[in-house]
């Protein structure tokens, strides 16, 4: 009798449990970034609306952490960093995490389309159909570039409020797009390269895996040199400003210098101080996000008062 | 076995369910609140607004 089972289970998964296969951690950048996004843009939104259209983004963004959950909990019970994850730990069953992301899934993009307009409400669908159609379930097991397509879905979030806000796409939320995108993978590959155990039990196709270590070194330092100009070209638009601009060119020298030693250094000599480099790396990455978006959000503020 | 009113599970399941509660409260508190902002943003609308109101027509207006 299935009752009987459900009465036996110790673990039975909490409200927490449940909060957990939304990523929270992932939906506070995606709070960030999409609440940037709307703040930057030129049109004044009512905070009320505001405040929806940033949770629905969120609520979208956390159904397809649950889609994700539900596809690689295979891969999740193998990795260290995953394990503890609501699946692979017994609590939640997949089909339960296939239930609440589908169902947050139509309710967010539903919710934020009533809330501000078609266009944002459809690029959420397509945001959500990318990150758990097209990454999980297609490209993240098959070539070794799936960071790079993943960190697009991870790019979508500010170019959403953007559009929330305004109701169309202007080069301003494609800049922002590409910020986040062209950030994505020296960020993964860093961490990559210092975690490198982790990705070789779960079969997940890396690079420093499919084509070795002195490759993903090389194409850090591309995608950061690639990254770095588009970051400054932000500033120079009309969301940018004198606080952007400042953060921009001295965080962006930083990570191209971080990048460049990187590419400089060969394993021996990553062992030899154990990733030092690339942990520095990979810890400067997570701030450079925060500072550019924080920056924009200041000249924001700036422009709001007048000031400039 | 006896027939309680409250079984073991019911208290193991009521973070899960005062959870699920406060999130629907929630939710209906923001529908809410979105209907009023959305509603006031329309302007100035009459009640009865599907019969056609001689003071609501510009041009009615400057023909008396």
């Amino acid at each position: 009798m299935t009752d009987a089972t459900m009465i036996d289970r110790d673990d039975e998964a909490q409200f927490g449990d449940y909060f957990a296969l939304l990523k929270p951690r992932v939906m506070s950048l995606v709070v960030f970034t999409a609440f940037v996004g709307l703040m930057v843009a030129p049109v004044q939104v009512h905070p009320m609306i505001g405040f929806c259209a940033v949770l629905f983004i969120a609520v979208g963004a956390g159904a397809s952490g649950a889609l994700n959950m539900w596809w690689d909990a295979d891969i999740d019970a193998v990795m260290n960093r995953t394990r503890k994850r609501p699946i692979p730990a017994g609590k939640v069953t997949p089909q339960e995490a296939l239930g609440l992301g589908l169902g947050l899934s139509g309710l967010a993009v539903v919710m934020l389309a009533l809330s501000t307009n078609l266009v944002a409400g459809a690029l959420l669908a397509f945001t959500i159909f990318f990150y758990a159609v097209i990454y999980s379930m297609w490209l993240k097991r098959s070539t070794p570039h799936n960071i790079v397509i993943g960190g697009a879905a991870g790019a979508f979030p500010p170019m959403i409020g953007w559009v929330a806000a305004t109701g169309s796409v202007s080069l301003e939320a494609v800049l922002m797009f590409t910020l986040i995108f062209m950030w994505t993978p020296p960020h993964f590959w860093a961490l990559a390269l210092f975690l490198k155990k982790d990705y070789n039990n779960a079969g997940v196709p890396m690079l420093t895996v499919t084509h070795g270590r002195r490759v993903t070194r090389a194409h850090i330092l591309a995608y950061t040199v690639i990254l770095a100009p588009l970051a400054v070209w932000l500033g120079f638009t009309q969301i940018g400003g004198p606080v952007y601009l400042t953060v921009a060119v001295l965080a962006n020298a930083w990570f191209v210098k971080g990048a460049v030693d990187i590419f400089r250094r060969d394993e021996t000599m990553a062992e030899g101080d154990s990733y030092k480099t690339e942990k520095a790396f990979f810890q400067f990455s997570l701030l450079y996000l925060f500072l550019h978006f924080l920056a924009l959000l200041a000249d924001a503020a700036l422009r709001g008062f007048g000031v400039i | 076995m006896a027939i309680k009113a409250e079984h073991e599970l019911h208290k193991r399941r009521l973070s899960r369910n005062v959870g699920v509660g406060l999130v629907l409260v929630a939710f209906v508190a923001i529908i809410f609140g979105l209907t009023v902002v959305k509603v006031k943003q329309l302007g100035a609308v009459q009640g009865f607004d599907h019969v056609v109101r001689p003071e609501l027509v510009p041009a009615a207006k400057d023909e008396k």
